[in-house]
């Protein structure tokens, strides 16, 4: 009975979905503020990248948001994985064999590399603080699973985690001193299509990979520290 | 190209509904990231790719990651 209820519910649910979602043409544009940012979004901040332009610069204050979310959840699952009085019971894991252990420490240097350059060339390329800082923390997730044993220093990944903060929240203050609005682009914007252009952009996209970088290798490291 | 997408989608429902149902934990986190890894194809053919490495990274490898930690600490398989 239960079960027949819940097909019944889910079918009601589709078919309200399809009946809604019919009438969209998919993929078109519905809303005028997305043709103003195709249109004016390289001109106005001098990123090529529209999304970056638009994450960071248009809904800057947003993105300032979302990382204090990824903090506030990274803290949490500190608070609750706290292992630190209780390590000695942590079980000793198996080493790898050769073959895998030769893998990761060969794959980790590229993965790392291809993070950085995704967030460093986030408004010319797709990509940015986020994806790349997601890409160098699954870099340390393999350095976890294939080489055990190997840790990362906790007190430099704080120390990161808690430098790219302040830098975004210091530049954000920097556009207020200056005169105008908070993160502000106050920086010369400079020729589109070069990696020294767009002003504070880059900056902020460097600082925000840092942070989450070091704040998902952090959960990874918690994680992977509490006993059975 | 319709023909495609049509596969992957078919093929992205197969992975969820059998996440679901696999007793063995392992399995069902790996038909989980198979869902996550075809959502990013998806996103790259609707011509978004900055969502895509998004859903890579996260969905397919740090989430897969964190599921498989945490099925090897507790119990493997459902009952």
């Amino acid at each position: 009975m239960r079960k027949l209820t819940a097909v019944i519910l889910l079918m009601i649910i589709a078919a309200g979905t399809a009946y809604v979602l019919a009438e969209i043409p998919f993929g078109s544009t519905q809303t005028k503020i997305g043709d103003y940012f195709n249109k004016n979004g390289v001109e106005e901040t001098g990123a090529v990248n529209i999304v970056t332009s638009v994450v960071v610069n248009y809904r800057g204050l947003d993105t300032l948001g979302e990382i204090t979310v990824l903090l506030t959840a990274a803290i949490g699952l500190g608070m609750v994985l706290d292992s630190s009085g209780k390590r000695k019971d942590v079980v000793k894991r198996e080493p790898a064999s050769l073959i895998v252990y030769t893998g990761c420490r060969f794959l980790f240097p590229v993965i790392m590399l291809t993070g950085f350059y995704i967030f460093i060339h986030g408004h010319l390329t797709p990509g940015g603080g986020f994806q790349g800082g997601a890409i160098a923390a699954s870099g340390f997730l393999l350095m976890y699973l294939g080489c055990s044993g190997k840790r990362i220093n906790t007190r430099v990944s704080t120390v990161t985690e808690v430098l790219g903060g302040i830098i975004f929240i210091g530049i954000g203050l920097a556009g207020l001193i200056l005169g105008h609005d908070f993160l502000f682009n106050f920086l010369p914007k400079g020729e589109p299509n070069t990696l020294f252009s767009s002003g504070i952009i880059p900056l902020i996209y460097v600082a925000v990979g840092f942070k989450v970088g070091s704040e998902l290798a952090g959960i990874i490291d918690n994680l992977m520290e509490t006993g059975e | 190209m319709e023909i495609i997408v049509i596969i992957i989608v078919l093929l992205m429902i197969i992975s969820a509904v059998a996440a679901s149902i696999f007793k063995d934990l392992m399995n069902a986190v790996i038909a989980s990231c198979i869902v996550s890894l075809i959502a990013a194809i998806l996103f790259f053919l609707l011509h978004a790719p900055d969502v895509a490495m998004a859903e890579a990274a996260i969905g397919a490898a740090l989430v897969t990651g964190v599921f498989v930690i945490a099925v090897k600490k507790t119990k493997r398989f459902e009952e």
